[in-house]
């Protein structure tokens, strides 16, 4: 990709930086609007030329044939080179108004580029690129996009860094693709070079990518956009116009004009490639619209409208999804190959596992790492990993095997400690094998020695797991238990609140009756007939109430204690028991705690003596295990930890603020080492009705591994099948305890800084008193020395845990990775979404020592950074005006403004200080798939949806202009699902989707979807279960109508527009990005 | 003299009282010179069978600081409707009640007869009696069935509207709440953590909630019970489930290591029974019934660690100053005795284990309330089960034969005052004008509270002569006391007994043969053992027999007739003459001597010592011996090693041990089948004999004697052989001769050598 993108980028530079900068200037800067201009013309002039001529155009021909897209291959090329070009390029989109089918857009980038022989390549793909884009999956395409590569080739040599093997190239090429969707583009790219121009006008149209045909009508207006969708982002200007303009903008002046523009001046289309909105808009007007530039300086003021970027212009994550989604989905992910990036995490894709971990279980940053630190700090590519020990794997794919290396335990190296691995190197004859790690030789057990075979690898290879497999499991022995004891089976304790408010609310009802049938879906081992898990209850207001459920009692018996100064259990025998065993006391117990406290009127709490209690009652049970505590209010009794109302929504955006996302107290942190000390995981379920304090009563759940789930004003009818469905797959799902993880890395880099839920006792084991399958661990890494591109880098990530058997076990997961000494092999191989993933956790911690201002400077300096060192080194060279964006990266300044926009670095007023801990605590351990629907919602136009078929319908971007009035969509985030209804939806739609006869009639206050017999609401439904099915937790489903008071909550997360609470819309934030870039390549 | 041993005991049958001397010396300087000091036993609820309650109130004298009950010692004014107050000399109206009085028609309190009364006061709240039961828990399986048991069965012993609440422990404590149908409920406290009464009664939800609806109503009185009923609830409600509830009661299911003794928190459950008591029902009659497998290891109150290869302490340790534990538990069980006698509750200590459970640190809690200590090897014995059933006799009219909350005020008149008290009682801190400030026992104060009695109670009240030398007592004149106990009869009814006595005044110069032959010895031993013991308990054990000794010799010396430094010529009057064999065997009993008694053994020998009636503490100082033979009717014979005889089967009563021993030949006959001969059959009737008489002392003795039957050279023989007199030892055997009896191997001496030497130290004139 990056080459692709690299060269791609070093023509749009060049071009597109005239009128990008013309654009941006203006904009931003209020610069001189005249002057630029001009110059930025006369820049765009020069590159345009080359890149009209580069291949884009034929690219884009192929593009033309998008709906042929199938031929991927080309399109990476092309691809690749769109997201870079687009930024400049994207100018084609003048083209693009005639060509608009074929992405014509691009095609005219293509043109632009074309002069510049590599632009053009670029360029063409880029065009294509708007489709193309996501060709991420370039890769494996690059074989059958030979011509791709040549003409790749051809702009590497052009930049001359490029030039690197061939090979590279053709990485390059594949990252190009994957920016240019358009793989089918590069062929004919090649082609194109000659032809190129003409074709890509017609192609420039067509850039909405794929399937839009349509498109090219808004063509006119998006023919630039779709192309510059991904990189071009440079002309930032335009959205500073605002977004309700751009319908408006584009028509009017921009669209209008481009197309005339292209054709005279390839290159400026090219450059508007690169931002496709703006380029149009420059293209047309560009006298005229560098004038508007300077507004967006100062975003819209004055001439804006002109300016504006199309929206369509710009990266769009729906495109790049979907690309990704047709190019890779189809075939699996086989994991041998080194430093392989993987399809994204919206994909739907199975995993071979041969020598490496599935991405479902770690995911990088990047998949090239430079080999010097210098390299690193230079390109602020954060190195990270994104590790899932526990995922769950869907049924076709294989759990890890697990092996057992008998009394002597897992076989290691002797220095280093690393398991071994399908990495580490048989030497002489099989007696002795070198670490991969630390390179030092250790004898091989005689009970493990093998023969090797002629090419040196042992003759039971395939039997054995751990020498040919990416993740597997040992069983540990007596040595890797505490106290050198194997440990009991684990236990889970119920602790609920039985005050007034959950008592009145039916909460301690419904808790009651729901474990009664619960307790029998305890996980279990594999095979086990019955899990091993002792199950135990505490009840608690003010004192605790625990329960001696013993099997040979009648009657259960309880036990208060009010000691809460000085928490202790008070029975051993009895309180934590086998299910099925006291089956008929746990029952009479669960339907006699609702009548006991019926008429309580206990309205204080306690909470830090509940976790105490559990934590005493797992130790002198000497076992490890989970607290389900259920909670409702701020702990206010008198007792250790005891809480106050602190909340002060004054306290936003000042130096303050972070005190809000701060544990009020220190006795949470060493509670919680005390619980990780004993495997005591904690989960919490909060029912608050006001401020609970969250950020503390987070601290021990956070540390210790444990999940929080927040039902803000329960109410029984709308919200216990959310909650009840959470508890049940909360209880139910597979969980480690007592869990100690550690990474180990080759020479050279060194896992320095770890994010997610756990306590860390020392700088390199990550502790967890409990890990589920969807805690997710982040760890960074910096280097300590030189890395070689030979051997690459290892990465081995070994987690000790206790099963839900009580079984000690260690699973491995080993990946390997690429190392460069180019900076564009490693923009060529990141993956925006991790990268994302690790932003936001670095961010959300920053925000406990930083004021948030701070924090989000911070987050946008360093992705300015990245992107400015891309262009300033992995570019072809152009105008600075233009922005051009690493194909992999193409989405990063729009996931950007999602992670600033979010609830805790930029709080709405509705938003509670509750919820942003919530979120911030909540964000620390999601997954890479997680984050990524969590900050970029999935909207999803519900009426488009094909009956028939189980297939979503196409998921669409999050802005307002987006939706119809007549149309119903549905948005989720991982937490929400709502369903937006337009005013002018039909009546039938209503009808059968709600039963209600009209838009008035809706309801609000639907907590699910009525269940109606007809395929419209069956369809709907099975979406909303299929959503629902797809995320860790139940998500609440809210009705939203359009003009409704509920829709300001919707609006929220449209994120592409401008936030209530002052965030950028996506445009006027490129712009910004563009600025930044330009100020520190300046 | 017989007079004077019918006076005396008239006296005791008619109010309870022996007094040291019956004709009282009438000035200080001689009254200390009689030795033994003026003082009474007194047994404030001795059984009066012909003594009706009056259903009124006492008539006080109007002086504040009198108010002294009318007595028939008082001059009346029939005509004036006036009373004189023979301490004070109050003139004082009678009340408007008392108008018809005259002559010929006097109220029962006027009446010589009833110089002992006992009044029914109606007023006050009447709170059922209340029974608070402290179980450990860390019993072996079978003593804890045995013990459930016993409690069970006691639920029917008790009263039915008796409040009654369960505490039990272990490693935890648990007070169970006793009113919840369904799940049984139990609040918890940790064993190791000492609680304010504060804190436990927050803890237990007692304090009470600020009532932020009822501020318009200040009288809340119904809510308390309702409080309060969560833990005492009446047995007639909950005795169904109070039965299963121990019925379900599990031994402690905290593992106890090899090597280890159970953690037990004797200490914190206490607390907390005092606690619960003290917040619910203070200044009511209650008992604290503690049961106890062993000793305290953990938390406030702990005697011994929880490591088995540390023993628990010995009398070595301490006189080492080697028991750890030992002061801090004191102190512990001291504050708690003192909270809960302060509120009129007692606490009961039922100790069975066969090693010592810390009865020494938990003596005070027994001894300051008027609680019970029973110390046995086990629950599962008929010693504790006999013993526990008898805590709920009944007395002659069906009553229980326990009373609560008492409070002992005394009043004297003007010559004496008042120096102490030795008992089951606490000091009321009354200071007044007849309150000396020579101190004998619990002194300071003329008012005792006594938070649990029983009609054998009995407290010695020691007093001074303060009248000087020239200040003569007018010729006939009377000294009078008179003993005013308030308390709480089983009944609920809250009562007053008053008691008031007078003695004559007598010129120790000229009529000091009155006074000798007032001397009541059998009185004198025991208020001089009382004393005894009582400086025992703080002094080192050489000390308190060297002024036993002291003060013996100077009696001697006082009341002897001698000539100088010739023993041979001592004598003593008839009246004297047993005094010195008293203290003899006094100085051999285990209130003073600690030799083979474990510490728990003395606290427990004191502790009954110091509140049994005059016969039984003169049968604890000098065991009786009765001999069973074919050669007449059984005898009570000397406490001698004289009287073990081979054809004798010797029945010994030491109050603490019946011993039943058959003589060397008898124990032969017995083996050889003779008893089932039926030309031998009075052979069975004379092995039967000292059994009916032991069931007879059995049935009668609280606590539960220990039940020893042995015979001539059997292990158990030791406690008869510890108690005789060693006339004969290994070491003078031949030297006597062989005519009877059997030597003890001992270095003690002798009664005859402690006589001589007692002789020849009286006459001495060097001393």
């Amino acid at each position: 990709m990056s080459v692709n993108q690299q060269a791609h980028t070093g023509p749009p530079y060049g071009q597109p930086q005239p009128g990008y900068q013309g654009y941006q200037q203006p904009a931003y800067g209020g610069q001189s609007l005249p002057g630029v201009p001009q110059s930025q013309y006369g820049a765009y002039n020069g590159p345009m030329p080359g890149y009209q001529q580069p291949v884009p155009p034929q690219g884009y021909f192929p593009s033309l044939g998008f709906p042929s897209k199938g031929s991927p291959v080309s399109l990476n090329s092309d691809t690749s080179l769109a997201p870079n070009f687009i930024g400049s390029l994207r100018a084609p989109p003048t083209s693009g108004a005639p060509p608009p089918a074929s992405g014509a857009s691009h095609p005219s980038g293509h043109l632009a580029y074309s002069p510049f022989e590599h632009g053009d390549v670029q360029n063409g793909i880029p065009a294509s690129a708007a489709p193309m884009q996501r060709p991420p999956a370039s890769q494996p395409f690059l074989p059958g996009s030979a011509p791709t590569p040549v003409s790749q080739i051809s702009t590497f040599q052009q930049y001359g860094p490029p030039p690197a093997s061939v090979q590279q190239l053709r990485n390059h090429m594949a990252g190009m693709t994957i920016g240019s969707t358009a793989a089918s583009a590069p062929p004919p790219a090649g082609l194109g070079y000659g032809v190129g121009p003409s074709s890509y006008p017609p192609t420039t149209g067509a850039p909405r990518p794929p399937a839009m045909p349509g498109p090219p009508l808004t063509g006119q207006t998006v023919a630039g956009p779709p192309s510059s969708q991904p990189n071009h982002v440079s002309s930032p200007p335009p959205p500073s116009s605002m977004a309700g303009l751009h319908p408006g903008t584009p028509m009017s002046g921009l669209h209008g004009p481009p197309p005339p523009t292209h054709p005279p001046q390839p290159g400026y289309q090219m450059q508007q490639n690169g931002s496709f909105g703006q380029m149009r808009g420059p293209q047309p007007n560009y006298g005229g619209a560098y004038p508007g530039a300077p507004n967006y300086g100062s975003p819209p003021g004055p001439p804006p409208p002109p300016k504006r970027l199309d929206p369509d212009s710009i990266p769009s994550p729906i495109q790049v999804i979907e690309d990704d989604r047709n190019n890779r989905g189809s075939e699996p992910f086989v994991t041998g190959v080194r430093g392989q990036v993987p399809p994204l995490v919206t994909t739907n894709f199975l995993v071979k596992d041969q020598g490496n971990a599935s991405p479902r279980y770690i995911r990088c940053t990047s998949y090239n790492i430079p080999c010097t630190s210098d390299m690193a700090k230079q390109s602020q590519v954060p190195l990270a990993a994104v590790i899932k020990p526990l995922a769950t794997l869907p049924p076709e794919e294989t759990l890890p095997y697990l092996v057992d290396h008998g009394e002597s335990g897992p076989v290691r190296c002797n220095r280093c400690k690393a398991y071994m691995c399908p990495f580490m190197q048989f030497i002489e004859g099989g007696r002795r094998f070198q670490c991969c790690f630390c390179s030092c030789v250790t004898e091989v057990p005689p009970h493990y020695f093998q023969h090797l075979d002629h090419t040196g690898k042992r003759v039971d290879f395939y039997d054995r797991p751990e020498l040919s497999l990416g993740s597997y499991e040992f069983l540990a022995t007596v040595d890797y238990c505490k106290n050198n004891k194997f440990p009991s089976p684990p236990a889970f304790i119920f602790m609920i609140d039985v005050s007034y408010n959950a008592v009145k609310s039916g909460l301690v009802r419904l808790i009651c009756e729901e474990l009664k049938s619960l307790l029998d879906y305890l996980p279990r081992e594999g095979n086990m007939e019955e899990s091993a898990i002792r199950v135990g209850f505490v009840t608690y207001n003010k004192v605790l109430h625990f329960y001696n459920v013993k099997s040979s009692l009648a009657q259960p018996q309880m036990m208060v204690v009010s000691d809460v100064a000085d928490m202790f259990v008070p029975l051993l025998d009895g309180f934590l028991v086998n299910v099925n065993e006291s089956r008929t006391v746990i029952a009479s117990l669960l339907d006699q705690i609702p009548e006991m406290f019926a008429d309580t009127r206990e309205t204080e709490t306690v909470f830090a003596p509940v976790i105490q209690a559990g934590l005493e009652a797992l130790k002198a049970a000497e076992c490890a295990g989970k607290l389900f505590i259920f909670h409702t209010s701020l702990p206010i009794a008198e007792a250790p930890g005891k809480l106050k109302n602190r909340d002060d929504r004054k306290l936003i955006n000042t130096d303050k603020e972070k005190t809000l996302f701060q544990p009020q107290t220190s006795f949470y942190n060493n509670l919680a080492k005390d619980c990780v000390a004993q495997g005591c995981c904690v989960d919490l379920f909060l029912f608050p009705n006001q401020y609970l304090d969250v950020a503390t009563l987070g601290v021990v759940p956070y540390q210790t591994g444990g999940s929080i789930y927040k039902y803000a004003y329960f109410q029984l009818e709308t919200d216990q099948y959310r909650f009840l469905n959470d508890l049940r797959r909360d209880v139910q799902k597979e969980v480690g305890f007592d869990a100690v993880m550690r990474v180990r890395t080759s020479t050279g880099i060194r896992a320095t800084d770890f994010f997610g839920a756990f306590y860390m006792s020392n700088t390199t084991d990550v502790e967890m008193a409990g890990l589920d399958c969807d805690k997710t661990i982040t760890v960074e890494f910096k280097h300590d020395d030189k890395l070689s591109e030979d051997s690459g880098a290892l990465l081995q990530c070994a987690l000790l845990y206790t099963s839900c058997a009580g079984q000690r076990r260690l699973r491995i997961h080993n990946l390997s990775l690429n190392c460069c000494t180019q900076l564009a092999d490693l923009y060529r191989n990141c993956e925006t979404d991790t990268l994302i993933n690790y932003l936001a956790k670095y961010a959300y911690r920053g925000v406990l020592n930083s004021p948030v201002k701070t924090v989000r400077d911070a987050l946008i300096n360093q992705c300015a950074q990245i992107l400015a060192c891309y262009r300033k080194n992995c570019a072809s060279p152009s105008s600075a005006g233009q922005l051009i964006l690493p194909e992999c990266m193409k989405l990063l300044p729009v996931y950007l403004n999602c992670v600033l926009k979010s609830d805790v670095l930029q709080p709405g007023p509705e938003v509670t200080t509750d919820d942003r801990a919530y979120i911030r605590q909540l964000v620390t351990s999601m997954d890479v798939a997680e984050t990524n629907v969590f900050f970029y919602p999935r909207l999803l136009p519900l009426t488009k949806a094909d009956v028939d078929s189980d297939s979503l319908p196409a998921a669409i971007r999050n802005s307002e202009e987006r939706l119809s009035k007549g149309d119903i969509y549905l948005l989720e985030n991982g937490l929400n699902v709502f369903v937006w209804v337009g005013v002018s939806v039909q009546q039938g739609l209503i009808q059968n989707l709600f039963g209600v006869s009209s838009f008035s009639q809706i309801s609000n206050a639907l907590s699910t979807l009525p269940v109606l017999e007809n395929p419209f609401s069956k369809k709907v439904r099975s979406i909303v279960d299929m959503i629902q099915g797809q995320r860790s937790r139940y998500m609440k489903l809210i009705i939203v109508k359009q003009e409704d008071k509920l829709e300001m909550l919707f609006k929220h997360f449209l994120v592409e527009d401008k936030s209530l609470s002052g965030g950028a819309s996506y445009v006027d934030f490129l712009c910004h990005m563009h600025k930044e870039i330009r100020q520190l390549l300046s | 003299m017989a007079t004077y041993l019918e006076f005396i005991q008239q006296n005791e049958e008619r109010d309870g009282v022996r007094f040291s001397w019956n004709v009282w010396p009438s000035s200080r300087l001689e009254a200390t010179r009689m030795v033994v000091p003026l003082a009474c036993l007194l047994t404030p609820l001795k059984e009066r069978l012909d003594l009706p309650p009056v259903q009124y109130e006492p008539v006080l004298c109007s002086r504040p600081t009198c108010k002294a009950v009318l007595n028939p010692l008082c001059q009346v004014d029939y005509r004036a409707k006036l009373w004189a107050c023979n301490f004070c000399f109050q003139r004082n109206q009678f009340p408007p009640a008392y108008a018809g009085i005259s002559e010929v028609n006097q109220p029962a309190e006027l009446m010589p007869q009833f110089s002992t009364i006992e009044y029914i006061v109606q007023r006050g709240p009447q709170t059922p009696l209340i029974f608070l039961y402290v179980v450990d828990t860390c019993l072996e399986e079978e003593d804890l069935q045995a013990l459930k048991e016993s409690l069970q069965m006691s639920l029917s012993l008790l009263p039915p509207d008796a409040l009654v609440g369960l505490i039990t422990f272990g490693r935890m404590v648990q007070v169970h709440e006793l009113s919840c149908e369904g799940i049984s409920k139990s609040y918890v406290f940790r064993g190791t953590k000492d609680l304010a009464a504060k804190q436990i009664q927050d803890m237990l939800g007692l304090s009470r909630p600020a009532v932020p609806m009822q501020q318009g109503r200040p009288l809340q009185t119904p809510e308390q019970p309702v409080i309060s009923s969560r833990f005492l609830q009446p047995v007639h409600k909950i005795d169904m489930n109070l039965t299963d509830l121990l019925g379900e009661l599990q031994r402690d299911p905290w593992p106890v290591t090899q090597g280890k003794r159970p953690l037990r928190s004797t200490g914190v459950a206490l607390s907390i029974a005092v606690g619960l008591l003290e917040g619910t029902f203070p200044n009511t009659g209650a008992r604290i019934m503690l049961f106890t497998g062993g000793p305290p290891t953990q938390g406030p109150g702990m005697v011994v660690g929880d490591e088995l290869k540390t023993p628990i302490r010995s009398w070595h340790d301490i006189e080492k100053d080697n028991a750890r534990f030992m002061k801090k538990a004191t102190k512990h069980y001291e504050t708690l005795a003192n909270r809960s006698a302060a509120n009129g509750h007692c606490i009961d200590i039922y100790a069975c284990a066969l090693d010592q459970t810390g009865l020494l640190e938990m003596k005070c809690c027994a001894n300051l309330t008027g609680g019970h200590m029973v110390m046995g090897d086990s629950f599962n014995t008929s010693l504790f089960k006999q013993t526990f059933q008898r805590v709920f006799s009944k007395g002659y009219n069906g009553e229980f034969r326990m009373a609560f909350g008492a409070n002992l005020d005394v009043k004297t008149s003007r010559e004496l005052k008042i120096a102490g008290a030795i008992g089951p009682c606490i000091s009321l801190n009354a200071k007044g004008p007849c309150v000396s400030e020579n101190e004998l026992g619990i002194g300071g104060t003329s008012q005792w509270k006594i938070c649990s009695l029983d009609p054998s109670t009995t407290l010695a009240i020691y007093f001074e002569v303060v009248n000087q030398h020239n200040a003569p007592i007018p010729q006939g004149g009377r000294g009078a006391v008179q003993f005013v106990t308030q308390y709480q009869h089983s009944s609920t009814q809250r009562r007053i007994r008053v008691t008031t006595i007078a003695r004559n005044w007598a010129d120790a110069q000229t009529q000091l043969q009155h006074i000798e032959a007032a001397f009541d010895q059998e009185a004198a031993a025991v208020l001089m053992a009382r004393l005894g013991v009582y400086r025992a308990e703080s002094e080192e054990g050489p000390d308190v027999l060297r002024w036993l000794d002291r003060q013996l010799i100077r009696l001697c010396q006082k009341f002897g007739q001698y000539n100088k430094d010739d023993p041979n010529s001592f004598r003593l009057s008839e009246s004297f003459s047993l005094y010195p064999q008293f203290i003899f065997h006094l100085r051999r009993s285990p209130f003073l001597q600690v030799f083979n008694n474990s510490p728990d053994e003395s606290s427990y020998y004191r502790h009954h010592f110091a509140r049994q009636d005059l016969t039984q503490s003169l049968i604890m100082i000098q065991p009786i011996l009765y001999a069973y033979s074919f050669h007449g009717p059984p005898e009570p014979v000397l406490l001698d090693s004289s009287s073990i005889l081979p054809d004798r089967i010797l029945l010994m009563d030491t109050f603490f041990q019946i011993v039943i021993y058959l003589g060397e030949t008898i124990a032969q006959w017995q083996k050889a089948g003779y008893q089932d001969m039926p030309e031998y059959e009075n052979f069975k009737h004379l092995l039967q004999a000292p059994l009916d008489d032991a069931q007879e002392i059995l049935q009668t003795r609280f606590p539960m004697p220990r039940y020893i039957h042995t015979e001539h050279g059997g292990s158990q023989a030791r406690f008869l052989l510890s108690k005789v007199n060693p006339s004969q030892t290994h070491n003078n055997l031949y030297a006597w001769g062989q005519e009877s009896g059997a030597p003890i191997l001992t270095d003690d001496v002798s009664l005859q050598v402690f006589m001589d030497h007692l002789k020849k130290l009286a006459v001495s004139s060097a001393s």
